[in-house]
C-alpha cells in the first residue's frame, strides 16, 4: 500500500478535484480572450458548467470504486461521494443563479467562476479526507476562494467588508483549528483520522491534553459551520456577500464543513463521545435559539436569511450530537435539502433585489404575488420547507432529525427544538404573508421578468424540496447506506 | 377504485385544476371546485351504507407503503366515528364554495382552490390510520387557512393568519414530538397497532404524550385557556372559509381527542378527567359569558363555538358511552349548526356590509324568510328538542350527571346561558324598529341561498327527530372504544 508512486486508482479517485482543478485554471486563462464587451460571457458560464458537471460524473464513477486514495490521506467513501456530489450540485445551481445577478451588476467575468470552481475542489477534498492535514489544505482551498468571492462586488462597500470579517475571523477560528491539530499529533503521534481512532481507544491518554485537542478543533469547526458561541460573523458575512454567493456560502461549504464535522468525531473522537456529547448538546440548542429568536427581529432578507441559516446549522448540530448512523444520515439529508430551498430562496432574494442590492426589506417583497406568481410560489415552496410543512423536503429534514435525536434518547432536546422551530415559523410566514396580502411595493412593481438562468435555477430548487418532500426515499435510502462511518 | 381513495383524490385534482385555470378562465375554477366538492360529497354518501353495516372496524381501508425508512404507510379507512365527519366535511365544503359563489372577485381561482385543499387535508386528517400520514394531513389542512384568511380575510388578516398557524404550529410540533417517540419505541406508525402497543410503553412517557396530544387538540379545538386565536381568526377570515373553520376545522380537534388521546392513552385520559372536565367547564360558561357582551355578530358566534365545544370535550372525559355518544352526535350537530349560523351572518354580512348587531334592527319585517331561517338555526343552537343539538347535549348531560354531578350543574348553566346570548342577539337584529339602511339593502333569501342554507335546517330537523340512523353506529364505534378501556387497560388501572 505504502508505495512512493500514485497509482491510477489514486488519480481515478481524485479525478472530480483535479477536472475541478483544470476547469478552473482554463477559466483565468481563458478570461481575457473572451467576452463580448458588453459584460456578458457565455462561454466561460458555459465551461462552468461543463466542468462542474464532468466533475460531478466523475465523483459518481469514482464511488464505484470506493478505497483509500494517496496513502490513506483520502478516503472515498459513500459518505464522501454525497457530500462531493452535494457540493458540486449546489455549485451548479449557483451558477444558474448567478447568471441574471453578474450580468445585471456587469461583473461576470472568469474570476467568478475560476473562484467557484476552486472553492468547490477544496470541499471535495474536504468531504472525502481522511487526515487531518489533507482536511486542513481543503479547508483553506475552499475558506480563501470563498473570502475573495464573498468581496467579489470589490467597488461595494458592503461586499468588501464582507469579505474583510470572513477573512479575519475565519483565519482565527483556521488557527484554533490547526492549533488543535498540533495537539492530537503530540498525543497520538498521527495525523491519520483511523490510527488516531485506534490509539485513542487502544490506550488511556492525558484525558486534559485530549481535551484541550478536541475543544480547540470543535472551535474550528463550529465557527465554520456557524455553530453557537461561534456564529457571530454569519449574519455580517451574508448580508454583505452578493446574494449567489450568500446562497453558496450557506450550502456549500457549509456541507462540507459538516462532513468534516461529523467525520472527525465519529471517527477519530468517537471513543469519547459521551464527554463531548454535553457540549454539543448545549451549542445545538444555543444555535438554535440564537439564530431563531434574532431572526424574529429582522427587516432584512438577507439578514433573516443569515439568520435563519444559524439556527438551520442548529437542527444538524442535533443530528451530529445524537453520533449515530440514523443521525449521519439524518444530516445528510438535511444538508442536502437545505442546499436546494437556501441557494433558491437567495436566488428569489437577488431577482427582487435588483440592481445594486437596492430592495433588501421584507416589505419590498409585498405583493410579490400579484405580479410575479411564479416567483412567489417557488418562495413559497423554499419558505413552507425552511418552516418544515410536510410535503416539503426541510419537514423530512427535522423528521429525520429528531427521529434520531429521540433514538439517541435526547427527550428535552427534541422537543425545545421543535418548539423553536414553531417560533421560527412567524418570521418566514411574516414574508410569505406580505408577498400574498400586502399591495405591491415599488420594488415589485418595476421588476422586469426574470431571465432565464434564474428560472432554471430556482424551478429546478423547488422541484427537488416538493420531490424529496414526497419521495424522501430516493435521497434517504442512500444516505442511510453511505452514513457508516467507521 | 376504493371510495374513500377516489374521495380524497378528487378535491386535490380539484385544487390542481383550479391552480392552473387562466385568468380568462378564473370563472370556470368555481365550477370546477363545486363540481369537486359535490361529486366527494356523493362519493362520501355512497359509503354509508357499508359502513352502517359494520361500524365497528375500519371499512374501506387502503394500505399501501409510501416510504420506507421508517416505515411510512398510506393507511386510510372510515369507521362508525369517522364517517360522520367525513359526511360533515364534504357536506359543508359545497356549501362553503356556494355562499362565496358571486363574493370572491379577485384571484378566485386560488381563493376556490384552496378550499378544496383545505377539504382534502381536512378528510385526510379524518381518515387516516397511520399516525405520521395523519400528522402531514394535520399540517396541510392549516397552510390553505394560511392563505384563505391572509388574502381574502378582513381586518386585521395578517396577524389573524400568522396568530392561527402559530397557535397550531406549537401545538402540532409537540404532537410529531410524541408521535415519533411512539415509532421509535413501538417501530409503528400504524393506529391499530399502536392502540394495542401503547400501554406497554413506561409510564411516565405514556403522561408526557398523552400532554402532548392532548395539548395540541386542545388548541385545534379550542379549549380554555388556549383558545384566544379563534376569535381573531374567525373574525377575520370571509365568512365562508369561517364556516369550515367553525363546522369542521375545530372537529379535527374534538376527533382526535376521542380517537387518540382517549383512543392510545385511556388509563392517563381518565386520570386527567377532572382537570380536563373543569377546563371544558370554563370554557362553556366563559364562552357564554363572553358571547352575551360581543356587539360584533361573528365574534358572538365565535364565543358560542368556544361555550358549544366546551360540552363536546365534557362529554368525551365522562368516560361513559351516554358522554361518548352525545359528544360525536353533538361534534356532528354542532357543525351543522355553526356551520349555518355563521352562514346566515354571512347573508347579513353581504346585504348590509356589516358585522356589528347596532347596525341592525326590525330585519325579520324587511325579510321574514330570512329570519325564519334565523330562528330555526337560532333554536336549534340553544338545543332546543326537537332539534339536532338537543340530542347531543342531553346525552353529555346524562353522561356528565353520571360521572360527577357537579360537571352537569355546571354544563346547564351553558345551556341556559346559550339562550340568553342567542335570543338576546336575535331580538336585537330581527325584531324592533327597522334600522337605518336596512330596508332599502334587505332582499329576502335568493335562491343560491335556500340552496345553502336548507339542506342543513332539514338535517337539524332530521337529526333532532330521528337519532338512531346516525345514533347507532356511533355507538357501535364507541362501544368498541369502552370495551377496550374496560379490557386489559381498566383491569391495570384497578390493580
Amino acid at each position: 500500500m505504502n508505495s512512493l508512486f500514485p497509482s491510477s486508482a489514486d488519480f481515478f479517485r481524485v479525478a472530480p478535484v483535479i477536472i475541478l482543478t483544470i476547469f478552473g485554471t482554463l477559466l483565468m486563462v481563458l478570461e481575457p480572450v473572451t467576452g463580448d464587451g458588453k459584460g456578458e460571457k457565455p462561454m466561460l458560464r458555459g465551461l462552468a458548467i461543463a466542468g462542474l458537471v464532468a466533475a460531478m460524473m466523475a465523483a459518481i464513477f469514482a464511488s464505484g470504486d470506493p478505497g483509500p486514495a494517496f496513502n490513506g490521506m483520502l478516503l472515498i467513501d459513500g459518505f464522501g461521494t454525497f457530500f462531493s456530489v452535494l457540493v458540486i450540485g449546489t455549485g451548479l445551481l449557483t451558477v444558474f443563479c448567478a447568471q441574471d445577478y453578474l450580468v445585471r451588476e456587469r461583473h461576470e467575468n472568469g474570476e467568478f467562476y475560476a473562484l467557484l470552481l476552486f472553492s468547490i475542489a477544496g470541499q471535495c477534498i474536504m468531504a472525502t479526507a481522511n487526515e487531518l492535514i489533507i482536511l486542513f489544505i481543503g479547508l483553506e482551498i475552499s475558506s480563501i476562494s470563498s473570502y475573495i468571492l464573498a468581496g467579489f462586488l470589490r467597488d461595494d462597500r458592503r461586499s468588501s467588508e464582507s469579505a474583510l470579517k470572513y477573512f479575519l475571523l475565519g483565519s482565527f477560528a483556521t488557527g484554533f483549528l490547526l492549533y488543535g491539530v498540533a495537539w492530537i499529533y503530540g498525543i497520538t503521534g498521527s495525523t491519520n483520522l483511523a490510527v488516531i481512532q485506534s490509539t485513542l481507544a487502544a490506550a488511556p491518554v492525558n484525558p486534559r491534553l485530549l481535551a484541550l485537542a478536541a475543544s480547540l478543533m470543535f472551535v474550528g469547526f463550529a465557527f465554520k459551520v456557524s455553530a453557537a458561541p461561534f456564529q457571530i460573523w454569519a449574519p455580517d458575512v451574508y448580508q454583505g456577500a452578493p446574494a449567489p454567493v450568500s446562497a453558496f456560502l450557506s450550502a456549500g461549504p457549509k456541507a462540507a464543513a459538516f462532513a468534516i464535522f461529523l467525520r472527525v468525531f465519529t471517527t477519530a473522537f468517537g471513543s469519547m463521545a459521551e464527554k463531548w456529547e454535553p457540549v454539543f448538546w448545549g451549542s445545538a440548542l444555543l444555535t438554535m435559539m440564537v439564530g431563531n429568536f434574532a431572526a424574529l427581529r429582522q427587516n432584512n432578507i438577507k439578514r433573516l436569511l443569515a439568520y435563519s441559516s444559524i439556527a438551520h446549522a442548529g437542527y444538524v448540530m442535533v443530528a451530529v450530537t445524537s453520533h449515530s448512523q440514523v443521525g449521519t444520515a439524518a444530516a445528510m439529508f438535511y444538508l442536502a435539502s437545505y442546499a436546494f430551498v437556501n441557494v433558491g430562496a437567495f436566488a428569489v432574494v437577488s431577482y427582487v433585489a435588483a440592481k445594486g442590492e437596492k430592495h433588501l426589506g421584507i416589505e419590498d417583497f409585498a405583493g410579490l404575488a400579484a405580479r410575479q406568481p411564479l416567483a412567489a410560489l417557488v418562495m413559497t415552496i423554499f419558505f413552507t420547507s425552511l418552516i418544515g410543512v410536510p410535503l416539503t423536503a426541510g419537514f423530512f429534514g427535522k423528521f429525520y432529525i429528531f427521529k434520531a435525536a429521540l433514538d439517541a434518547g435526547m427527550v428535552w432536546l427534541t422537543v425545545l427544538g421543535l418548539l423553536n422551530s414553531a417560533v421560527a415559523a412567524y418570521y418566514y410566514l411574516r414574508v410569505i404573508v406580505v408577498m400574498y396580502t400586502h399591495e405591491p411595493s415599488p420594488a415589485v412593481r418595476e421588476l422586469q421578468p426574470a431571465g432565464s438562468g434564474l428560472q432554471v435555477g430556482w424551478m429546478v430548487a423547488a422541484a427537488a424540496t416538493l420531490i424529496l418532500g414526497i419521495f424522501p426515499s430516493l435521497l434517504l435510502e442512500f444516505a442511510s447506506g453511505a452514513a457508516r462511518l467507521r | 377504485m376504493n371510495p374513500l381513495n377516489l374521495m380524497l383524490v378528487v378535491p386535490l385534482i380539484g385544487f390542481l385544476l383550479c391552480v392552473l385555470a387562466s385568468k380568462e378562465r378564473a370563472l370556470l375554477a368555481r365550477s370546477i371546485a363545486l363540481a369537486a366538492s359535490v361529486l366527494a360529497f356523493v362519493i362520501a354518501l355512497s359509503m354509508i351504507g357499508p359502513v352502517v353495516a359494520m361500524p365497528t372496524g375500519f371499512q374501506f381501508q387502503s394500505d399501501v407503503p409510501w416510504i420506507t425508512t421508517p416505515i411510512i404507510h398510506y393507511h386510510v379507512g372510515v369507521d362508525g366515528f369517522s364517517l360522520w365527519m367525513v359526511l360533515l366535511t364534504t357536506l359543508l365544503t359545497p356549501l362553503s364554495i356556494l355562499a362565496s359563489w358571486n363574493t370572491v372577485r379577485e384571484r378566485l381561482n386560488l381563493y376556490f382552490a384552496f378550499l378544496l385543499l383545505l377539504e382534502f387535508g381536512v378528510l385526510g386528517v379524518f381518515v387516516s390510520l397511520d399516525m405520521f400520514l395523519y400528522y402531514v394531513f394535520w399540517e396541510v389542512s392549516i397552510v390553505p387557512v394560511l392563505f384563505l384568511v391572509g388574502m381574502w380575510g378582513t381586518e386585521k388578516r395578517s396577524a389573524a393568519a400568522v396568530k392561527f398557524f402559530l397557535y397550531t404550529m406549537t401545538g402540532s410540533v409537540l404532537m410529531l414530538a410524541g408521535i415519533i417517540y411512539l415509532y421509535t419505541k413501538t417501530n409503528t406508525f400504524d393506529f391499530t397497532r399502536l392502540a394495542l402497543l401503547a400501554h406497554s410503553l413506561p409510564a411516565e412517557a405514556r403522561w408526557l404524550m398523552f400532554l402532548a396530544f392532548f395539548f395540541a387538540f386542545a388548541i385545534k379545538t379550542p379549549l380554555f385557556p388556549l383558545h384566544t386565536w379563534l376569535p381573531d381568526t374567525y373574525a377575520a377570515a370571509p365568512t365562508p372559509v369561517t364556516v369550515m373553520l367553525a363546522g369542521v376545522l375545530s372537529k379535527m380537534g374534538t376527533y382526535s381527542l376521542l380517537r387518540f388521546c382517549v383512543g392510545l392513552f385511556p388509563e392517563e385520559a381518565q386520570h386527567a378527567a377532572p382537570w380536563v372536565a373543569a377546563l371544558a367547564g370554563i370554557s362553556i360558561i366563559y364562552g357564554a359569558l363572553v358571547a352575551i357582551v360581543q356587539p360584533n355578530m361573528k365574534r358572538l358566534v365565535a364565543y358560542s363555538s368556544v361555550s358549544h365545544l366546551g360540552f363536546v370535550v365534557l362529554g368525551i372525559f365522562c368516560f361513559n358511552r351516554w358522554g361518548f355518544d352525545g359528544a360525536v352526535y353533538q361534534m356532528v350537530n354542532h357543525g351543522i349548526s355553526t356551520g349555518a349560523l355563521f352562514l346566515l351572518v354571512w347573508f347579513l354580512e353581504e346585504r348590509r356590509q356589516s358585522l356589528e348587531i347596532a347596525d341592525y334592527g326590525g330585519v325579520a319585517r324587511v325579510a321574514p324568510w330570512l329570519a325564519t331561517a334565523f330562528m330555526v338555526t337560532t333554536l336549534g343552537s340553544i338545543g332546543l328538542p326537537m332539534l339536532g343539538n338537543f340530542v347531543g347535549e342531553f346525552l353529555i348531560l346524562q353522561g356528565a350527571a353520571k360521572a360527577s354531578f357537579a360537571w352537569a350543574v355546571f354544563a346547564s348553566v351553558g345551556v341556559i346561558l346559550s339562550a340568553v346570548y342567542m335570543l338576546w342577539f336575535y331580538q336585537r337584529v330581527f325584531f324592533g324598529e327597522i334600522a337605518e339602511g336596512v330596508a332599502a339593502r334587505m332582499p329576502d333569501l335568493s335562491l343560491r341561498e335556500c340552496a345553502v342554507i336548507l339542506p342543513l335546517i332539514i338535517l337539524m330537523i332530521w337529526f333532532g327527530i330521528s337519532t338512531s340512523g346516525m345514533m347507532e353506529p356511533i355507538s357501535a364505534a364507541n362501544g368498541a372504544l369502552l370495551n377496550l378501556l374496560e379490557g386489559p387497560a381498566r383491569v391495570a388501572v384497578v390493580k
